[in-house]
């Protein structure tokens, strides 16, 4: 067995804008696409996911991953799954808050939480995690 | 040591200050807040090997605080403000001539500015024998290690000549050491500096109770050795003889002023180096501060806070020179201290030294309070002493040169007993000092709105603590409760909210009862596992479905319960079934064993008496699942706040000490409260005999066996704050038993605080056991019936959460590693094998997100 001792972080994004569906209605055979590369990449029916809650992304490369969100409004937020503080990649098992009108994701293992829309660590200057933009699909 | 820079540090002037310990630490504290250490090369000599720590709590060590808990140093402070700090490294040589310090390592350093803060030295009394193997002071953590060292090895009792403040910090650490504890104290009471005769005979009274031998009026004549030079006895000034393995020197201590007098510096005649108002000794370029200081007033000061107050004397002094207005020129010598679990307290003029004075006390000797207040002939609160109830002491204090507004009579009457409504920190002028040893006033305390920010603005609060009561009582927020920024009710007002408005979701509740800024938001991570926990206990009673992962709820669990499992460091979860009162069949067994090793899973016996299997990957829990649930296992909840495990002894069937059926009654029990979700986890055990061989009585429910039917306790607990619990009822039937306990959780659910164990919340509702035995018992509140049908609606609602998340294709569709690839294994999820078993293979952690990503 190896070690997987993951150095690459997100590929840098421009402030990931949440991408809020039209009328708030989502039909259920829609994509949920991540802005990776340059590219769109669909990882999932929107139907999969639950508001308040995330699921984990597997990425091309095969090794980074990405913790998908959607929140009570519909709004979708995308970012690195791999928790900084404790180096497991449970970001999207956390759960989804809001503090001042800006939604947050707690860690489930030592309850860091961070911004979902900028990756910044809310209770630790010091760390962050990589985002990525997301949208439902046409 | 922080690098400096010598093109930066070439012009600087260069401060050297002798000594690190608490006042010293303050100094510095003050050199930042002026500026100075930014004009300054500090350079900082330190004889201890460790950077300063708050020798006032020492004792504390005893009951579990570390040296590295005890600091009052933090790394950062003394990094960033370039401060050269040199441990284990003390002056030993000043030439005020060239102005240099050399320390013992040979360090040599010029100084423009020199502090001494070199503290003070416990005195021993020359007594023969005095320096046997066994003799210690009591100062520094070193000698605590060595104290403890050596008790563990070679004493079962201990002596502490001296019976001042220090005495009997020293008393209560032998005592907390085990050792049989002794105080040997020349004057006729105990603590003579800080009470008079009335308060010495509350704390004899009350110490001699608590086990402690103390004999007052009584001198040390000699320490007696044995053969090989040890200590194993001391001869007292009447003639006996007393026994003892060890002994502790305790008996004052004098001011450090060696290095001062060396260099020929005046001190004082009974030592301590003389300082003026603004703290400079007869040198313009030294100053003195702290205990080995003898101030203006020609007091030489054994406590912290008038350290601290010269420390800021001395930073303001160099920052501002002859402009600057601080002065130190005398201070209070109130004290505030719990000694061997006494509250004793002395301010102001507590011997009643000023003219015309008069005092008031009060005196019970039953419950060892005693309490006397100094008052002038113009009603003028002078000082006083309090022993046994200090509640009074930060008003008091604070008070201390006005007239109360009440008359003093009252003021001393313990509550009920024709004493005025407590006069409460409302009556306090806004220059009253609220904290002395940050000499804070109430009107600086009210500019803040919160403990954590009086803290940080004013450092109130930092110093003893004693006043952060009082401080929690100036604050207007003091008043929220609630449960989050989300809520501003309390966990219990919530679950009437629920209770009696039927509430059944989550949003339903935020948008209408939570804070105005926080209605139409997600919640929050407290509140929501939190509501999560109290719609499920009253599922049943209104009408919400039970099954934690449906619809909403399944937004609001933790992950723990979201996956039905316990989340480990890795990222991969533990599996507990349920092993009802710790009995199984072998058959059940192999499966276990069969199922951890086809997974791959670490086994491991848990306190509960059940087996934990680690390292299964989330979209392996079904299967793992699937396969326990065919041999009849279930949830074991071990991932929930809800009922764990209720272990049992073997009892009467096997042991021939055992007088019922422990097994029997756990195993009903557990299969009584299984799934019960409260506000936080639930532990029990049943015992066959009064051997107590399940630790029931570490239990929030523990049950023991009588040759006649079972004893109840409640409110036990294990862990970190240890509690013995509480008996409520004895000599109960089976049905009795069950239906008090279905009564006691339902009680407790309804009126706990989120994640608040039966052990606190006993400890902090209203009237404690006893209103709970008022409430369980006599139905005082008449809502027993009630309690007990929502008991019967959890039992008869109970489902398994495993069986029912198998057979629901639906439910099953979150255990997948990812959302796009479930079959694909988290790469970070890694095992590397240790003792014949797996453990996790954790990845390099690197905090700070890397160059390009977007962190902001």
């Amino acid at each position: 067995m190896t070690t997987m001792t993951d150095t690459t972080t997100a590929a840098p994004t421009a402030a990931a804008t949440p991408a809020a569906p039209a009328n708030g209605a989502t039909p259920a055979d829609a994509g949920v696409q991540l802005h990776l590369d340059g590219a769109w990449l669909t990882v999932c029916a929107a139907a999969r996911l639950t508001p308040g809650r995330g699921v984990a992304v597997l990425l091309p490369d095969g090794r980074r991953q990405a913790a998908l969100f959607l929140d009570r409004a519909g709004r979708l937020y995308a970012i690195d799954n791999r928790d900084p503080f404790t180096g497991a990649a449970v970001l999207s098992r956390g759960l989804v808050g809001s503090a001042d009108g800006r939604p947050f994701v707690a860690s489930p293992l030592l309850k860091q939480r961070f911004d979902l829309e900028t990756g910044r660590c809310l209770d630790d200057d010091e760390a962050g995690v990589g985002v990525y933009e997301a949208r439902v699909s046409a | 040591m922080h690098p400096t820079d010598p093109m930066d540090t070439a012009d600087k002037k260069t401060l050297v200050l002798v000594g690190h310990g608490m006042v010293g630490q303050r100094f510095l504290e003050a050199l930042a807040e002026q500026g100075l250490t930014a004009t300054h090369r500090v350079v900082v000599l330190c004889e201890e090997p460790r950077p300063a720590y708050d020798r006032v709590q020492l004792t504390s060590y005893f009951s579990g605080r570390t040296p590295d808990e005890l600091s009052v140093t933090d790394a950062g402070f003394i990094e960033k403000h370039g401060i050269e700090l040199h441990l284990g490294d003390p002056a030993e040589h000043i030439d005020r001539r060239t102005r240099t310090v050399t320390s013992r390592s040979g360090r040599s350093t010029a100084y423009d500015t020199l502090v001494l803060a070199t503290g003070s030295v416990p005195f021993v009394p020359p007594v023969p024998g005095k320096d046997a193997a066994g003799c210690f002071v009591y100062r520094t953590i070193e000698d605590v290690l060595a104290i403890e060292a050596y008790a563990k090895a070679n004493a079962t009792t201990g002596a502490v000549v001296g019976g001042g403040l220090l005495g009997l910090e020293a008393a209560g650490a032998l005592q907390g050491l085990g050792l049989g504890t002794h105080i040997v104290e020349f004057a006729p009471r105990l603590m003579p500096a800080q009470v008079d005769d009335g308060g010495g005979a509350a704390l004899l009274r009350t110490l001699t109770g608590r086990g402690l031998a103390v004999h007052t009026g009584t001198g040390t004549q000699e320490i007696l050795t044995d053969d090989a030079g040890a200590v194993r006895a001391m001869r007292l000034s009447d003639g006996s003889e007393l026994e003892v393995g060890l002994v502790v020197f305790s008996a004052g201590v004098r001011p450090r002023d060696q290095l001062a007098r060396d260099c020929g510096l005046a001190v004082g005649e009974r030592g301590g180096v003389t300082v003026d108002e603004r703290c400079r000794t007869s040198d313009p370029a030294v100053y003195a501060i702290g205990e080995c200081a003898q101030a203006a007033d020609g007091r030489v000061y054994g406590l912290v806070a008038p350290g601290y107050e010269m420390a800021q004397t001395v930073a303001a002094d160099l920052a501002s020179g002859d402009a600057s207005d601080a002065s130190f020129t005398g201070a209070d010598m109130s004290t505030k201290l719990k000694l061997l679990g006494v509250d004793v307290a002395s301010f102001g003029d507590a011997h009643g030294a000023a003219e015309d004075c008069l005092d008031v006390s009060y005196a019970d000797s039953r419950s060892g309070t005693y309490k006397k207040l100094v008052v002038g002939a113009d009603g003028t609160l002078l000082g006083g002493v309090l022993v046994g109830d200090t509640e009074a002491y930060g008003t008091l204090r604070a008070l201390t040169g006005s007239v109360p507004p009440v008359p003093a009579e009252q003021l001393v009457l313990p509550a009920g007993a024709g004493a005025a409504p407590a006069l409460g920190p409302e009556a306090l002028p806004g220059d009253a000092v609220v904290c002395n040893c940050h000499n804070v006033t109430k009107d600086a305390v009210q500019a803040c709105a919160t403990l954590p920010e009086v803290k940080k603005c004013t450092k109130a609060g930092t110093g003893c603590g004693s006043c952060v009561k009082l401080i929690g009582q100036l604050l207007p927020q003091s008043g929220d409760t609630g449960l989050c920024g989300c809520f501003a009710q309390t966990r219990q007002e919530l679950y009437e909210i629920v209770r009696t408005l039927r509430v059944a979701s989550f949003q339903e509740l935020l948008d209408r009862h939570g804070r105005e800024a926080a209605r139409g938001g997600e919640g929050c991570e407290t509140c929501k596992p939190a509501v999560a926990s109290v719609i499920a206990s009253l599922a049943p009673a209104i009408g919400a479905d039970g099954y934690v992962l449906d619809g909403e709820q399944a937004a609001l669990q933790d992950t723990n319960d979201h996956f039905l499992a316990n989340l480990q460091k890795n990222g991969s979860y533990s599996v507990v079934p349920r092993i009802p009162g710790g009995e199984i069949t072998p058959d059940k067994l192999i499966v276990i064993g069969e199922v951890a090793r086809e997974f791959g899973l670490y086994t491991k016996i848990t306190g509960g008496q059940r087996i934990d299997l680690f390292g299964a990957r989330v979209e392996q829990l079904p299967l793992i699942w699937s396969k326990l649930v065919d041999a009849g296992f279930e949830s074991g909840h071990a991932y929930g706040k809800a009922l764990r495990t209720v272990k049992s002894c073997v009892g009467q069937t096997w042991c021939r000490y055992g007088v019922q059926d422990s097994v029997r009654m756990a195993i009903d029990l557990e299969l009584r409260y299984r799934g019960l979700r409260a506000p936080h986890k639930l532990k029990s055990a049943v015992s066959g005999c009064a051997r107590e061989c399940a630790e029931a009585r570490s239990k929030d429910f523990g049950v023991i066996a009588t040759a006649s039917g079972w004893n109840l306790y409640v409110g036990g607990n294990g862990g970190a704050t240890p509690r013995h619990a509480d008996l409520l009822a004895q000599d109960l039937s089976d049905a009795e038993l069950v239906r008090l306990i279905d009564r006691f959780l339902m009680f407790y659910i309804r009126t706990a605080d989120r994640l608040e164990r039966t052990s606190a919340w006993l400890e902090r509702i209203d009237g404690g056991l006893d209103h709970v035995r008022d409430v369980v018992v006599d139905d005082s509140l008449g809502i027993c019936a009630e309690l007990e049908a929502l008991m019967a609606d959890h039992v008869t609602h109970y489902r398994d959460e495993w069986a029912e998340t198998l057979a629901d294709p639906e439910r099953l569709a979150r255990f997948v590693s990812f959302v796009n690839a479930p079959e694909s294994p988290d790469p970070l999820v890694a095992f590397v094998p240790e003792r014949g078993q797996i453990k996790p293979d954790l990845p390099l952690l690197t905090l700070r997100p890397l160059e390009g990503s977007s962190a902001r």
